[in-house]
């Protein structure tokens, strides 16, 4: 300690205490605060650019979401369009087959019908033929009658015969 | 690149270290010692407390001749005395403490590297105990320490400002600054803000940067073997540590003067027996940094030195090469010790100035 003590200089102390100090402020101004700014403000940049980044990549996920998004949208959209389609496609079919049956039993049943009336007037020409034919065999009857009786009953059979095959 | 170049520089000097000191060993040993009868051992401790000792000249070595005269190579440095008025003269006038310094009609000698005043001839009178009873001069004298601290400000000063202008074109460093930037982020990251906090650190990171680096670099240069030791004047880390001391007094908060006067959460009779506690340890605090520093460097330069002095005192093969592989082992730890007590340093004021500035919840 008494050694310590006799080794201090007061001197050393003064210049040391000033130099020290000087060097202090001079390197504070010149030195520390601009070295130390620069670095704030480097790791400054690098955090908001990294945030940045973070955010891009946010963004672009989002975009990728929504195209997704929008792609299964259309995708559905064009399988309900191309079912609504195909429905709509049977549905004519059906119907259609549907008119022409229909059409066709009605043609079916007007030919039926002309069939029917053409039978109808057949017979009533033939009913007026016959009677019509029954009224020449019984005149010529009624004429042949007055001559023989055998005669008549030939001819009437005669006609009968022919008439007959209708 | 070039802190490498510096750390190979010094690792290299390291080696060259013994060489030099075997030169300047012999040489100002006989310039001391004057008679040459005197034992190796007695050289070598005497050398050696002469390292320990700050001085008036930059001393390089010096010459014997033949002829058994003394040319000492060395740089003086001014002395400046308050002694009834400003003194100031080369230190070059005490011819290496064998003549008597007259300024405008005082005298003054060196004896064992301090100034006293004296007569014409230089008489210097003892008490009972051997100790000088002259008259001691107000000295500020631009020692060898002093102008090493001044040179290592100069270095840190262009250093660091070359780093900050490079700052000014790119944000990346270059050169120097790619060595000193993880450095200064760890002193930031890992000093300051954990022990100081993120509100208050900005205050102190000059102080906290200024400090290491000047330890740091001081204590390197020391190991070189220019024989410059500055921390481990008690007068420098006085300084440093006084500062630290003001710092933490004059940024104290309302808190942390509560916590030393007025603990709260204790009885009130022991807040009486630890208000004088408490004060006393912020004395301590900064009183354990002063010696820390100075008595690791004086203890790390005595051992390496006396180490190096056993290579002379063995005077063979084998001890003289033990006893270098030994110091060189020694400069490596050295140079590890170098930076530990500049971490240290940074690391215990930080924590000072954080008790200084910490808000307290309520107990």
């Amino acid at each position: 300690m008494d050694k310590l003590i006799n080794d201090f200089s007061f001197g050393t102390f003064f210049w040391m205490s000033v130099l020290f100090i000087g060097l202090v402020f001079l390197l504070k101004k010149f030195a520390w605060k601009p070295i130390l700014d620069a670095v704030n403000d480097r790791e400054e940049g690098i955090l908001n650019a990294l945030a940045s980044a973070e955010d891009a990549k946010k963004e672009m996920q989002n975009l990728t979401a929504d195209n997704a998004n929008l792609l299964k949208e259309a995708r559905a959209e064009r399988d309900a369009m191309m079912k609504e389609a195909r429905e709509i496609k049977e549905a004519m079919i059906s119907e259609a087959k549907d008119e022409a049956k229909e059409q066709a039993a009605k043609m079916i049943e007007n030919a039926v019908t002309a069939i029917d009336q053409e039978k109808q007037a057949a017979l009533a020409h033939l009913k007026k033929e016959v009677a019509e034919l029954s009224i020449g065999i019984a005149e010529a009857v009624v004429k042949k009658e007055l001559s023989s009786q055998d005669e008549q009953i030939k001819l009437v059979e005669g006609m009968l015969k022919d008439v007959t095959l209708n | 690149m070039r802190r490498n170049f510096l750390m190979k520089k010094i690792t290299l000097l390291l080696f060259l270290v013994s060489f030099v000191s075997v030169a300047q060993h012999d040489e100002s040993s006989v310039a001391e010692a004057t008679s040459k009868d005197k034992g190796i051992k007695e050289q070598v401790k005497e050398f050696i407390d002469h390292h320990l000792q700050d001085s008036y000249s930059f001393d390089f070595f010096s010459i014997t001749n033949d002829a058994g005269e003394i040319t000492h190579y060395s740089l003086p440095l001014p002395v400046i005395l308050w002694d009834n008025g400003l003194k100031v003269f080369s230190s070059s006038k005490f011819h290496h403490g064998e003549t008597v310094a007259e300024v405008s009609g005082n005298y003054y000698t060196l004896y064992h590297s301090k100034i006293y005043k004296t007569d014409a001839s230089g008489t210097i009178h003892y008490d009972a105990a051997h100790h000088p009873t002259n008259i001691k001069p107000l000295d500020f004298s631009f020692t060898k320490a002093i102008s090493f601290v001044f040179l290592v400000a100069l270095l840190m000063f262009f250093m660091f400002r070359k780093m900050a202008k490079n700052y000014e074109k790119n944000a990346l460093p270059k050169g120097m600054g790619r060595l000193l930037e993880p450095i200064i982020l760890y002193i930031r990251d890992d000093i300051a803000i954990p022990n100081i906090g993120k509100k208050h650190y900005k205050r102190y990171m000059s102080y906290l940067l200024t400090i290491f680096f000047f330890v740091w670099i001081i204590n390197l240069l020391g190991l070189t073997p220019l024989g410059v030791n500055v921390t481990n004047n008690i007068a420098i880390t006085f300084s440093l540590a006084i500062m630290t001391y003001l710092i933490t007094t004059f940024t104290g908060n309302k808190s942390y003067w509560k916590h030393i006067f007025w603990m709260p959460g204790v009885p009130a009779l022991m807040k009486i027996i630890l208000a004088p506690i408490e004060l006393l340890g912020t004395f301590i605090k900064p009183f354990a940094l002063m010696i820390r520093l100075y008595a690791n460097i004086t203890a790390g330069h005595i051992v390496l030195m006396s180490i190096i002095g056993m290579m002379f005192v063995f005077h063979n093969w084998i001890g003289s090469s033990l006893s270098f592989v030994l110091a060189f082992i020694l400069s490596l730890l050295e140079l590890l010790v170098a930076a530990l007590q500049a971490y240290i340093f940074t690391m215990l004021s930080s924590l000072y100035f954080g008790a200084a500035v910490e808000e307290h919840d309520e107990h």
